[in-house]
């Protein structure tokens, strides 16, 4: 531990976070088209920043340099895309065939509004009657090419194809919760952002707001090529499945639970954390009281999937934010996670020094 | 213009399966070394020709890559004379029985894939197709003298000759995506007439249809600053009327998707505009299915373009494409770099 | 070599915890080589010569982790659930015994079984360390164990749980041992996270960055009752790799193999694996690329607890890989 950090003050998730949250979340940026994210983090970022580039992919590759010696480059990626959709046919009279991007599922979309194009056109995935549907039909997932995006006849030359869309759902505060599109991976963003403006002096802050997680974590591959830290973290959102189980048995596949902290990740299906940091990352939250959770070893994967593979390879772990219904027009969290997840990486930061990556 | 047909004839009569390219590299490096300045063999294979620029030193370099691989068949067993075999690249079995082939054993063998008779399959192929692991390739030539020329790991190429449906079709096996390299041969054969500033890089790549491995390396070992990738994609035809099939020889596919930077693919859209040639909208909202998936994400990152020209029957021994729209593709290449500014890359923004 | 390779393969460490079996390799190659060092993911790489005239830089990559499981959850009767680390086939599991790495010791059970004809999944399995609660459990979410199998020598024949591919790493040991001369710079390579998708080599090539390269691992045969149609058996020699499911390899590369074992009288076999991946694809694409090929041990009842190789094919592996580096290379 290094005892000569300054301290910084630390951040804290106040009205002002939640208001850019809330920004973050309704903006529209699906695989391929983060802009709008883009142009928000620039906004934030510009004055606290001492680099900040975009790069070939679109990639917003921000750089904070502390002051000292045997100062830890520290990447920290926190992926800008979201799971949408693109117009891929005119089906005339305002009203579109889709594809999916990204990982959704197709019983999740009928009957939800969508905002398309640039414009945030208003349109809606409409369903076949169920007057209409034969028995049989009943018993299937309404299959996607069945599904169209409607956005009226009076707009339809407003939509080209190539467009992306993405669920309307707006960002709303529901007692100690949040409920929002695009909390994967917005949560990420939010806390990036913060941690930028609040970078302790022992770390180079390599901040890498990426694109592309949601189609192959293409953005994080390049922008760990191009900084080259010494080792990395990648900020997200996590699956929480604490429902109860249809039998009323033990819920032992949760993945997270809301309300249990950051989670910290052993292992997904794109990386094994390195263990070094997972021990350092479940010390500092120790060491500071916060909460934490493993996120349980399984599938899905996080821009450190990528980073880690680098070069000569980067020490790569994942945290966090655990959050139900991700994937879906709406998510569900808790602000104290965020908090606390936001706690943990900070301190973390403050507290890195290279003995942390000794063998 | 170039008469293309005699090149494209020539290099759709060679195998080159995915990492045994030589023979169609051969061709290929030929058809473009008057084409260039100078030229390079990869370390996996890729054929990279460079026509320099005339902007001053250091020059912005573009990269062209068409991948020159083929699908096609590899031996992995022998018995009793017939070879069973496993499949290069993706190929349908449905299409196997009954095609003629090439066995590269320890000399070139003329061959076919056969379909044994019902009652030596296993029970249920009366009337399914019958899978690849029960397809056997028949020499004609003894046992003996199979054992002695054939041996596990041969490759197995189609024997379909490339045939012309009158002028302006041609149809043979590999078109995809010696059609795309055709194009960049047209490319470059404009590119005599003209000037450009950037350094142009033409790369015929290797192992497309299995790795991505040529994209990959090429694209790392050249570095360049913005990259255009052509392929073929899905023409309209019988069994392929969807929404995202185009037109056979009604013009160039723009690709536009993650894969695409944005900004290249409007300007190409407006060039193509400008100078009357008619393109189709390519939507690829996840991955492109190309050599740009793997190019785009090398090393720091490299804007792309996807080209495609329509083809029908793709994966097939006659994959068919119009003459027309090859040289299409060719021109609009060409105007693309001969137009291209030294600042091009600096010019073209995320967020406008 | 017996004792070597049942040392090996008796060490736990399953993909992402090879600490312990990258410590036990270094000490055995400390002495045999000109440089060792541990990259940032925890290959460790060992290298042999300078680059003389007519030499080249080569890469010899064989893994050294192996599959395993990660527990997921703990239930509240001490009943530790877990996911597979590479790839764990269920029926292998049954009655099987896990050793953690922080030394505890469990057995898997699983769920009632519904119906005899169908295999559950690994979410119906468990792993029993005797424990009766949560809180008395040895093992927390995230804990790594390996599979218990003690080295089964058949004379001919060896047996034991990952062969794959430990028994590479023997001999690339022993290569080691054996190459006195060389005019390559030869970097044999100890790769670690080959069984979750080749993490480890992809670093490994990447920092080392050969001209050539080739992966020693084991492959499937086809010479069980009723296996797969494959022309691999045990026993007859080296396997020279012309594919598996990750890549191609260099032709030339195959060629070379192909000459050096005829040369040296050295049995071989020509292998196709229409499934799995190697190192080797790894080697191929890293930075501008590298002729690639990998030597395979054959190798039967891959990825279960009782993996089979026949020792002669193990020494000719090992003359194989040897004969190849120990000369100038010409492609």
């Amino acid at each position: 531990m290094n005892t000569n950090a300054t301290p910084t003050p630390a951040p804290v998730i106040g009205a002002e976070q939640l208001e850019l949250l809330e920004k973050l979340c309704n903006a529209c940026a699906v695989s391929g088209d983060e802009g709008e994210v883009r142009a928000i983090i620039t906004e934030q970022l510009k004055d606290a920043a001492d680099e900040m580039r975009t790069d070939a992919l679109g990639n917003l590759l921000v750089t904070k340099r502390g002051k000292g010696e045997n100062r830890v480059r520290v990447m920290i990626a926190a992926h800008m895309d979201e799971v949408g959709f693109m117009i891929m046919e005119d089906n005339e009279g305002g009203i579109f065939r889709f594809d999916t991007v990204g990982g959704l599922d197709v019983r999740q979309l009928v009957g939800k509004p969508v905002l398309v194009g640039k414009e945030h056109l208003p349109g809606v995935i409409g369903a076949k009657p169920i007057h209409f549907c034969k028995r049989e039909e009943l018993e299937q997932t309404i299959p996607l090419e069945t599904l169209k995006i409607d956005v009226g006849p009076d707009n339809a030359g407003k939509v080209k194809v190539g467009d992306r869309a993405t669920f309307a759902t707006r960002f709303t505060r529901i007692g100690p919760s949040l409920r929002a599109k695009a909390l994967d991976n917005r949560f990420g963003v939010a806390t990036l952002i913060e941690l930028v403006k609040h970078a302790p002096d022992n770390v180079d802050l390599l901040a890498a707001f990426t694109v592309q997680e949601e189609v192959g974590l293409r953005g994080a591959r390049v922008s760990g090529f191009s900084l080259d830290p010494d080792l990395a973290i990648a900020v997200d959102s996590t699956p929480a499945n604490d429902l109860p189980a249809w039998d009323d048995s033990e819920n032992i596949s949760y993945n997270t639970r809301l309300g249990f902290g950051p989670a910290i990740y052993v292992m997904d299906s794109s990386t094994i954390a390195d263990p070094r940091l997972v021990k350092f990352l479940a010390a500092t939250a120790e060491a500071n009281g916060i909460p934490y959770q493993f996120r349980q070893p399984g599938g899905g994967g996080t821009d450190a999937g990528a980073i880690h593979r680098q070069r000569a390879g980067i020490p790569s772990i994942s945290v966090s934010v655990p959050g139900r219904y991700a994937h879906s027009a709406a998510g569900l969290a808790r602000i104290e996670d965020w908090e606390n997840t936001l706690r943990l990486l900070q301190a973390a930061l403050s507290q890195l020094t290279p003995a942390v990556l000794q063998r | 213009m170039i008469d293309i047909v005699p090149f494209l004839e020539k290099v759709l009569s060679v195998s080159g399966l995915s990492n045994h390219e030589t023979p169609a590299r051969e061709i290929i490096a030929e058809a473009w070394k008057p084409l260039c300045d100078e030229m390079q063999v990869s370390r996996l294979g890729s054929l990279h020709a460079l026509r320099r620029g005339s902007g001053p030193e250091p020059r912005p370099r573009l990269l062209m890559m068409a991948h020159m691989d083929a699908i096609g068949l590899m031996v992995t067993g022998i018995k009793d004379g017939f070879l069973r075999f496993t499949q290069v690249g993706g190929v349908d079995p449905r299409i196997l029985p009954g095609q003629m082939v090439t066995v590269h054993g320890r000399e070139d063998l003329p061959a076919m894939v056969v379909q044994p008779p019902v009652r030596l399959l296993p029970p249920g192929f009366a009337a399914k197709p019958v899978s690849m692991e029960h397809l056997l390739i028949d020499t004609g030539l003894l046992p003996a003298d199979v054992e002695r020329l054939v041996r596990v790991g041969d490759l197995v190429s189609f024997a379909q000759p490339p045939v012309q449906l009158g002028k302006s079709a041609l149809s043979g096996h590999t078109l995809d995506n010696r059609a795309s390299v055709a194009a960049v041969t047209v490319c470059l054969d404009e590119l005599q007439k003209r000037k450009h500033v950037w350094d142009v890089w033409a790369v015929a790549s290797v192992s497309e249809e299995e790795t991505l491995g040529g994209a990959f390396t090429s694209a790392f070992d050249l570095r360049p600053d913005l990259a255009i990738i052509i392929d073929v994609t899905f023409a309209k035809g019988p069994g392929a009327n969807e929404f995202n099939t185009y037109p056979l020889g009604k013009g160039v596919a723009l690709g536009w998707g993650p894969n695409v930077h944005p900004a290249l693919h409007n300007s190409f859209k407006d060039l193509a505009e400008t100078l009357e040639i008619p393109i189709h909208m390519d939507v690829m909202p996840r991955m492109s299915g190309t050599d740009a998936m793997g190019v785009q994400v090398t090393a720091e990152g490299i804007p792309c373009m996807v080209l495609g020209i329509p083809l029908r029957y793709m994966h097939t021994p006659v994959e068919t494409v119009s003459i027309k729209d090859i040289l299409r593709t060719g021109r609009l290449m060409a105007e693309f770099i001969t137009r291209a500014e030294a600042d091009f890359v600096e010019k073209i923004t995320w967020d406008k | 070599m017996k004792e070597l390779i049942k040392k090996l393969i008796e060490t736990p460490g399953p993909s992402g915890s090879e600490h312990v079996i990258r410590e036990v390799i270094r000490k055995e190659v400390e002495g045999l080589a000109d440089e060792v060092r541990v990259d940032a993911l925890g290959n460790l790489i060992v290298r042999k010569g300078t680059k003389a005239e007519g030499g080249m830089r080569v890469m010899i990559s064989a893994h050294i982790d192996e599959i395993g499981v990660m527990v997921t959850h703990v239930d509240e009767n001490g009943f530790a659930r877990f996911i597979a680390i590479g790839g764990v086939a269920p029926h292998t599991c049954l009655g099987g015994r896990v050793w953690f790495m922080n030394g505890a010791r469990g057995v898997i059970g699983v769920e009632k079984i519904e119906s005899m004809d169908k295999i559950p999944g690994l979410e119906s399995f468990y792993i029993d360390t005797g424990a009766t609660s949560r809180e008395n459990c040895p093992v927390k979410v995230g804990d790594v164990g390996g599979f218990e199998r003690p080295m089964l020598d058949l004379g001919a024949r060896l047996v034991g749980k990952s062969m794959d591919d430990r028994v590479a790493a023997a001999v690339l040991v022993e290569s080691l041992r054996q190459l006195k001369e060389t005019p390559n710079e030869v970097y044999y390579v100890f790769s670690v996270q080959e069984e979750v998708g080749l993490r480890g080599a992809t670093t490994a090539a990447f920092g080392v960055a050969p001209e050539v390269g080739f992966a020693v691992d084991v492959t499937r045969t086809g010479d069980t009752p009723k296996g797969a149609k494959m022309e691999v058996s045990l026993g007859k020699g080296a396997a020279v790799k012309v594919r598996d499911s990750s890549f191609i390899a260099d032709p030339r590369v195959v060629n070379w193999m192909v000459n050096t074992a005829e040369a040296n009288g050295i049995p071989y076999q020509m292998e196709v694996l229409e499934r799995g991946g190697t190192d080797g694809y790894a080697i191929q694409i890293a930075r501008a690329g590298a002729p690639a090929g990998c030597v395979s041990v054959p190798c039967r009842y891959i990825h279960s607890p009782s993996e089979m190789v026949d020792y002669q094919d193990v020494l000719n592996v090992v003359k194989l890989v040897t004969a190849l580096v120990a000369n100038p290379i010409k492609l």
